[in-house]
């Protein structure tokens, strides 16, 4: 059978997917829309949001470290400054930016019609929405956290911290790993199961590849600062001594707990970046990504070594010598995945025909400023030279190139390269390369002096220097730079907010990508494709012919979608994905009034699991029309000609 | 002020001296890998369309590619490993105190000051200050490191790197000044409101006059001289101040701040905040939280005696 989408057939099933997959209008129905796309687009444009507040937060702490001795901030703001800054970054932008653009982009590229869980999708949004103006909310009423992003105890304990304010962030971060575990799940399903027919695992996409990495990182990481979030605030709530010395808990705990969360937590920032990287390379390149079975193992191997660091943050605790030298190793390892896939794009470039085109421009810009990163990297993994520059504005630098150089510059690359799939319109390319110049010089200017400021002595988070340390200088320069970082990411908000509306209008396909997003409209149907495509080989649209088949077969008038094999990604079954619903977001609406509640009486937490009861018999209420019994009966058979 | 050195990069000990023998190896290393990616990089980026020509397409090309890429991962993976030798056997260097009778210092942190102890086999003979840590030059100290409250970091960036205090622990580490000098210390672990101000001074001198210091520093308070310095003694005992700090040889025996017995013969006051003159103790004692916001020392309520007061602290050598 063949099928063709302008074909009166082809219209009449378009009619039918397009209600079967439409929205409802007002309120109600823009908060019962569990379409990835829609959920992804939120994602992505709250996490910006958190990301210009911490960009704010950033550039009052510079203004006050500009000249010694400054008074604009008292301690008590600036410490609660730093600690949103880093916080906000940290959890409400850069990883649920990252799962944003997944959510959005992963369904496209497996060539499906939606993740494979969309309701747990809503709710993984609505918690971390909540989650973090919960935190805004509280620091406006100066009840923000202050003991740093990483909260160490005692200081972040009931004795040093009373207050709420440390319950405040010990809350938010489970309102956000419980986003992030909702959001992983739901990846790991898709991935695995709803890859179009004929992506078999050596053929997923590597963003597809880096995607599955990530998730299953946040899956095995995200358990231990849960753990630790919890003994914390039952040591604030409920007085239990897990970190209290006195009574036999023990300060370091938290920091093995914290780290061996929060390292990982860097490469699940970094993975997706690496992804990417990857699709702008082979993109840009105009050839396959060189040695792609190599940077999948990189990917694979980045994810499991990552785990085994943690302890580099702990140099200076006083831990054993031979302990010190295993996670020295083992930090330093880590360098071999990440240089082998830095080879393999410049030879990827090296043989393809490269478009300096600005996706590829921010690639490059963070090739050049990861490296830095990444060499200073290699450097804090030695224990000696760690207890010099540990907590100093050394290490400032190093995590700003690396976290800003290795997750935004690609994040900003992959937002301009999907921007015409997710917009229909093409960015306005000179005040973007503007931007890029803007953003790349900046930031050169704002955190390379901070190497220097570290090596000269000069320690984090302290909101004043004395003017005799003679760090005045460079710490004006690094303010400099900062204003020019933010004028830079202005620039690129008004190149967005003018070709939002009137760029031009981009085709289904404006760069010639190879993976299937660029197979649909520009921006996509809300069932992605009338008929769901297959794929012949790696580079899937690069290596299909006119004779690719589709596939058909699958109900158009409900939300079917097609389960493949894990391994071959051959088909399996038909499965039936649930209607919009509110209930996700009244639930995750009760559970954040028991989480909030929660940090301020106990007994919110029985009172509260009254009304996530109620959310959650409200969501699984079965309420579609019972299957008529012919359906019930041997399923179709998939019209799926010459299988690849 | 006295603020003393404070460069990692610039040592006056030899911990403080292999590191940075570390640091600038690994910095030449560093500097070389990055020149090498880049270079290669650009000409990916640049090279011509004649030279892609030849090889666009060509299975040998690829091969080619495929052995330089192999061949770069080897490298960096010998350079790790090379690296990694140098890292542990600087490890083990740096955790090997010398042979030398070391100088026993126990060092507590304390939010947000350093309380000093030299222990002493008679137990009269010990001597507690804070905030100012003289060593002899040449002689290898060993320090022990806890605290009292909250998590703190003993870091003299010219001397060591830095060694954690943490409550319930007792942690060790050892250091050593080459030449004589101030030098400058600082908390580097982030440990609330005053983190900023919680530095300390190394003094390094000469054997002979780091003795001279240490039996100073064991005589009690000198007795009131003067009519002004007795009515500030009284001033002292009678107002709050002695609930927390003790000067040897009177009542005051409160422990929760520094030992102030010797405090006129200190550089700086509120840990290397402010310097120790006259107008500044003035300023430290009438209102502390403009000096250091959120400090646990409460303004001191004295109307008239302020002057006799002072005149009682800086007769406190």
């Amino acid at each position: 059978m063949t099928v063709d989408e302008a074909s009166p057939e082809g219209q009449r099933e378009r009619e039918r997917l397009e209600r079967a997959w439409d929205t409802q209008p007002g309120i109600v129905g823009w908060l019962s829309n569990i379409h990835h796309k829609a959920v992804g687009k939120r994602y992505i444009a709250t996490a910006f949001v958190f990301f210009a507040l911490a960009g704010v937060e950033a550039l009052l702490m510079r203004i006050q470290l500009a000249r010694p001795g400054s008074h604009l901030l008292n301690p008590d703001l600036y410490n609660q400054i730093f600690t949103m800054h880093g916080t906000t970054m940290m959890f409400l932008f850069a990883v649920p930016v990252m799962e944003g653009v997944a959510i959005y982009v992963v369904p496209l590229m497996i060539g499906t019609r939606n993740v494979a869980f969309p309701r747990l999708n809503a709710l993984s949004y609505y918690m971390y929405l909540f989650g973090g103006v919960f935190l805004y909310v509280m620091f406006f009423l100066s009840m923000g956290p202050d003991a740093g992003w990483f909260a160490y105890v005692p200081l972040a304990g009931p004795e040093y911290a009373p207050g709420k304010r440390v319950d405040v962030w010990a809350q938010m971060i489970t309102f956000t790993e419980l986003s992030a575990l909702l959001g992983a799940v739901e990846l790991v399903v898709s991935i695995m199961k709803m890859r179009a027919p004929g992506m078999s695992l050596n053929r997923i996409p590597l963003f597809v590849w880096a995607i599955l990495v990530d998730s299953l990182m946040i899956i095995f990481a995200m358990p231990a600062i849960m753990a630790a979030s919890s003994y914390l605030i039952l040591d604030r709530l409920i007085a239990t001594h897990f970190f209290n010395p006195a009574e036999g808990g023990d300060a370091l705990l938290w920091q093995h707990l914290f780290w061996f969360f929060g390292h990982p937590e860097v490469y699940i920032i970094f993975v997706p970046a690496l992804g990417m990287v990857s699709t702008i390379v082979s993109t840009f390149s105009r050839r396959p990504i060189f040695g792609y079975t190599a940077m999948v193992l990189a990917l694979v191997s980045t994810g499991f070594i990552g785990f085994g660091l943690w302890v580099h943050h702990m140099f200076a605790t006083g831990l054993p010598q031979l302990g010190l030298s295993f996670f020295s190793a083992a930090s330093m390892l880590i360098a071999i995945p990440t240089g082998v896939q830095i080879f393999c794009w410049i030879a990827t470039l090296w043989l393809g025909r490269p478009r300096l085109e600005l996706p590829l421009l921010f690639v490059m810009g963070f090739v050049v400023i990861f490296l830095i990163g990444g060499l200073t990297g290699v450097m804090l993994a030695s224990a000696p030279l760690d207890q010099q520059v540990h907590d100093t504005f050394f290490v400032v630098a190093h995590l700003h190139y690396v976290l800003i150089g290795g997750a935004l510059f690609p994040l900003l690359g992959a937002l301009v390269y999907w921007f015409p799939k997710m917009s229909g319109r093409m960015l306005a390319e000179t005040p973007g390369k503007w931007a890029f110049w803007l953003l790349f010089a900046g930031f050169n200017l704002t955190f390379f002096p901070m190497h220097q400021l570290g090596l000269r002595g000069m320690p984090r988070r302290v909101y004043t220097y004395p003017a005799e340390s003679g760090w005045g200088n460079l710490n004006l320069l690094a303010t400099a730079g900062g204003v020019v970082l933010g004028v830079g990411l202005l620039v690129l908000l008004a190149d967005v907010a003018w070709s939002v509306r009137r760029g031009a209008v981009a085709a289904a396909s404006p760069w010639g990508g190879d993976t299937l997003e660029w197979a649909t409209t520009s921006p996509p149907p809300e069932y992605n494709f009338v008929y769901p495509p297959t794929v012949g080989g790696l580079n899937a649209l690069w290596v299909a012919t006119d004779q690719q088949p589709v596939v058909a077969g699958l109900r158009s008038d409900r939300r079917e979608v097609l389960i493949t094999r894990t391994v071959d990604a051959q088909p399996d079954h038909r499965a039936v994905l649930p209607q919009d619903s509110i209930w996700p977001f009244l639930t995750a609406v009760a559970i954040s009034f028991t989480f909030v509640g929660s940090i301020f009486r106990a007994w919110f937490v029985p009172v509260g699991a009254v009304p996530v009861l109620i959310g959650l018999v409200g969501w699984f209420w079965p309420r579609g029309e019972p299957l008529p019994r012919e359906e019930a009966a041997p399923r179709r058979q998939l019209a799926l000609e010459d299988q690849p | 002020m006295s603020f003393g050195l404070h460069s990692a990069v610039d040592p006056s000990g030899p911990q403080a001296a292999r590191i940075a023998q570390l640091w600038w190896l690994m910095f030449w290393v560093s500097a070389g890998v990055f020149v090498a990616v880049t270079a290669f990089l650009f000409v990916a980026l640049f090279r011509s369309a004649v030279s892609r020509q030849r090889t666009a397409g060509r299975a040998e090309a690829q091969r080619r590619t495929g052995a330089v890429v192999g061949g770069a991962s080897i490298v960096t993976a010998l350079i790790i490993v090379g690296l990694l030798l140098v890292d542990v056997s600087t490890t083990r260097a740096l955790a090997t105190a010398p042979a030398a009778a070391p100088l026993r210092i126990e060092v507590v942190g304390h939010q947000w000051w350093w309380e000093v102890h030299y222990p002493d086999e008679t137990p009269s003979q010990a001597v507690t200050t804070a905030n100012e840590i003289h060593i002899p030059v040449g002689r290898p100290v060993a320090l022990e490191l806890t605290s009292r409250d909250v998590i703190h970091s003993f870091w003299v960036p010219s001397l060591q790197g830095k060694r954690d205090l943490i409550p319930g622990h007792v942690n060790t580490a050892w250091l050593q000044a080459d030449v004589p000098g101030l030098f400058h210390g600082q908390c580097a672990e982030f440990c609330g409101a005053q983190h900023a101000h919680m530095a300390f001074l190394i003094v390094a001198e000469p054997e002979r006059s780091f003795s001279a210091w240490l039996a100073d520093q064991r005589r009690p308070a000198t007795a009131p001289a003067s009519a002004d310095e007795t009515q500030g003694q009284a001033v002292f005992l009678s107002l709050p101040c002695a609930l927390c700090h003790t000067v040897r040889g009177t009542s005051a025996w409160g422990q929760n701040g520094p030992d102030l017995t010797h405090l006129a013969s200190r550089r700086q006051l509120a840990a290397g905040t402010l310097p120790n003159t006259h107008g500044d103790l003035a300023e430290c004692l009438m209102d502390p939280h403009r000096v250091k916001p959120g400090v646990k020392m409460p303004p001191t309520p004295v109307e008239s005696g302020l002057q006799a007061l002072l005149a009682y602290l800086e007769s406190l050598r």
